[in-house]
């Protein structure tokens, strides 16, 4: 093995690498604001009392949570412009992103929401507080709370799958990873930057969700 | 002039399910064996050991796996150079990152058995080893059962990402047959769905043998 590691190039193109990384968290913010606004849509119809709307929701859960991310975004992407439906490529990834992390969105805040003792509904009708104010403050924000970081697991497991978005041509990280490993023959480099770059992102992430997390929940708890 | 999708070109897709079923089941093997390794090493009274197992766990699980399989692909045939085949270069990376996930799996499920167990089996004078194989996982592996059912599945979608260095299994197989008929409006889909005929019934599987397994638990906690 007489190979010589060299991580000037990489650092040379550091630039670069940053900006894909941009559209990376870009994206992954997006999706992730989407995605949690169809799950608790999601949640909130799968615990109607509506069996048509909770059969609908549950089949969208099971079909996304049981096919590859990838073949997701080879449907949107590749399938649906047969139909006229055509989109740029990084808008085809944030929807194939919203509507992968929705599912299991759904599905863990409808998890949450059932953990939701039906005394404490009782009560607030008793209370004589509205529907929708019984739904707001006694179910969604308490089943928010206690999911809240399964949420943020499934968050970050997102924007690490979100490295496929390259496949469709988006110009993430990875896709940019791609295209100067192939011109500078340094793959083991680019591709250990990259994954380190993932690495830190994913901290980031994390760290900032549990900020917000913090700021939303136990804040309010506290006080 | 270009070919439909018929029924050879479902053939082909079906030959590309069969490199997915095998693909998911050499990685479940490899990851399965060097998970168990991550999951005792996680757990060792030794806290150097637990260290490393945590490190390798926190890396696997905070990286995306196409960069670990472009990594094992592209980076290790320059860097050892020698020309690495896809098949083991994904089977290989599909190993180490499902020995991540099924490792953190386990750990929780080891630790999830009371102390009393591991006192127990010391006061019978077994050592750690054999209080370890004996009475610790036994039990560990038995409830980590539906967890374990719904990471293969997990695995068998992360399978997906070997068409991306060309390993012709079920979504490479797609794309071909999408370049040759034009016809993604059918392909994919179809696609999807054998995907779908595959993982659903293990997350059935999974579900239900968690709400057997919770009621059992909560019946047999002495705990409670």
């Amino acid at each position: 093995m007489h190979y010589v590691f060299q991580f000037g190039i990489v650092y040379d193109n550091l630039p670069l690498l940053l900006h894909g990384a941009l559209l990376t968290i870009r994206l992954s913010a997006l999706a992730m604001l989407f995605g949690a606004v169809v799950g608790v849509l999601g949640a909130a119809v799968s615990t109607s009392s509506s069996r048509w709307a909770r059969g609908i929701v549950r089949a969208y859960v099971e079909v996304i949570r049981n096919t590859p991310f990838l073949v997701q975004l080879f449907i949107i992407y590749f399938s649906l412009p047969a139909i006229g439906l055509r989109f740029r490529a990084d808008q085809a990834a944030l929807l194939g992103m919203t509507i992968n992390l929705g599912a299991y969105a759904t599905e863990i805040i409808r998890g949450g929401i059932e953990s939701i003792p039906a005394g404490q509904i009782e009560a607030g009708r008793a209370l004589g507080l509205r529907r929708w104010h019984i739904f707001r403050f006694i179910v969604l924000l308490p089943a928010l709370r206690v999911v809240y970081p399964a949420l943020v697991s499934q968050f970050i497991l997102l924007m690490l799958g979100s490295s496929v978005i390259s496949s469709i041509s988006a110009e993430d990280l990875t896709a940019v990873t791609n295209s100067l490993q192939s011109t500078t023959f340094r793959s083991f480099e680019f591709y250990f930057a990259a994954t380190a770059i993932y690495f830190v992102m994913a901290l980031g992430f994390r760290l900032v969700l549990d900020g917000l997390g913090w700021l939303l929940f136990q804040r309010r708890t506290a006080s | 002039m270009s070919r439909g999708f018929g029924w050879t070109e479902f053939l082909f897709v079906l030959t590309g399910l069969r490199w997915t079923i095998l693909l998911s089941l050499a990685a479940m093997a490899g990851g399965s064996l060097l998970g168990l390794l991550v999951a005792i090493l996680r757990t060792a009274p030794i806290r150097p050991l637990r260290w490393v197992a945590r490190g390798f766990i926190e890396v696997l699980q905070g990286t995306p796996v196409l960069m670990q399989l472009f990594l094992t692909y592209y980076g290790l045939a320059i860097v050892l150079d020698l020309r690495i085949d896809p098949w083991p270069a994904v089977v290989l990376a599909l190993t180490l990152n499902a020995a991540a996930f099924l490792g953190e799996i386990w750990r929780g499920s080891i630790e999830a058995i009371p102390r009393t167990q591991w006192e127990a089996a010391q006061s019978l004078a077994l050592r750690y080893p054999q209080q370890l194989m004996l009475v610790i996982l036994p039990q560990a592996l038995r409830i980590s059962v539906p967890a374990t059912v719904g990471f293969l599945v997990q695995l068998i979608k992360s399978t997906a990402i070997a068409s991306l260095i060309g390993f012709v299994e079920l979504t490479r197989a797609g794309q071909l047959m999408t370049s040759v008929t034009f016809e993604p409006m059918t392909i994919y889909p179809v696609v999807a769905m054998l995907y779908f005929i595959i993982c659903w019934p293990l997350s059935l599987a999974s579900g239900m043998l968690e709400r057997k397994m919770g009621r059992t638990s909560r019946v047999t906690d002495p705990r409670s």
